[in-house]
């Protein structure tokens, strides 16, 4: 059946009179738990809604320049391989789930992780790092990622996200 | 199946408002649907447009935002200026194709 519309038929773009905000915490420093945040990130600010990244404990190693452009994939204590445990533990077995795993975020287009955060900021997010996570790891400022706003506190992040809806990663 | 008007021809969209056959399309449609969303179309929208449409020929699906960047050759910041709040939805809807399907 054909349904005619006589009013124009215009998809809802949202407005700016509802802002949305999410706030997104990053506590993972493994490849495959790195994506997700990144993703959802970019979802939502493809979506127009403001988002707030906050790094914390392993997750600083997903904006600590020394880490962030190397982090691995692990079959050790993950079933969802469906491979057997042991295999794991192999040496040279952790090189190579993780080259895998890039090969395959590659071939589908999706940018490594310090090109995603740049493709983040450019899209309007902020990356805020955890003032708990850079003392116990004695790194300051210049140790991160040029793009992160802050290295702020939880208490901080909490008062800067009132009112978004939140995520744990 | 829907059909709404648009500077007095029938053309055919899915329940959002987004055109379903991209040969209903032409420039004079994309400006009226730019202009129902608050766009003005400048010369940089229509690279950009231009682009979509190209791509979306040659691959049969919407570019993402990543790859209208990446392919395109247009930089994030551009496309959320040029198309704000929801870039790739909004450039989608004014060159007369699908929403994109993918992820990033």
């Amino acid at each position: 059946m054909t349904i005619t519309e006589n009013a124009p038929l215009v998809p809802d773009f949202g407005t700016t009179d509802t802002p949305r905000e999410l706030a997104i915490i990053c506590s993972k420093g493994n490849l495959d738990m790195a994506y997700p945040g990144l993703v959802l990130a970019n979802a939502a600010l493809g979506e127009g809604v403001e988002t707030h990244l906050f790094f914390t404990f392993w997750g600083f190693d997903m904006i600590h320049k020394k880490t962030m452009g190397d982090l691995k994939f692990t079959m050790l204590g993950n079933t969802a391989t469906h491979m057997p445990q042991g295999l794991g533990g192999l040496p040279g077995m952790t090189a190579l789930a993780t080259h895998q795993m890039r090969k395959t975020i590659t071939d589908l287009g999706i940018p490594d992780v310090p090109e995603f955060l740049q493709q983040i900021v450019d899209s309007g997010g902020h990356l805020w790092a955890c003032r708990m996570s850079a003392d116990m790891q004695h790194l300051e400022q210049e140790d991160l990622y040029d793009e992160v706003e802050g290295i702020i506190s939880a208490s901080d992040f909490i008062e800067k996200t009132a009112g978004a809806q939140l995520l744990f990663i | 199946m829907t059909t709404t008007t648009i500077d007095g021809r029938t053309v055919h969209t899915n329940d959002e408002g987004f055109l379903t056959d991209p040969t209903e399309w032409d420039e004079q449609v994309a400006e009226t649907l730019a202009a129902r969303i608050g766009l003005e179309l400048t010369a940089e929208h229509w690279r950009a447009i231009r682009f979509l449409r190209t791509d979306y020929a040659a691959q049969g699906e919407t570019a993402t935002l990543r790859r209208i960047s990446t392919v395109g050759g247009f930089p994030v910041k551009t496309l959320f200026q040029l198309f704000p709040q929801k870039p790739a939805k909004k450039l989608a809807y004014v060159a007369g194709l699908p929403k994109p399907q993918g992820c990033v």
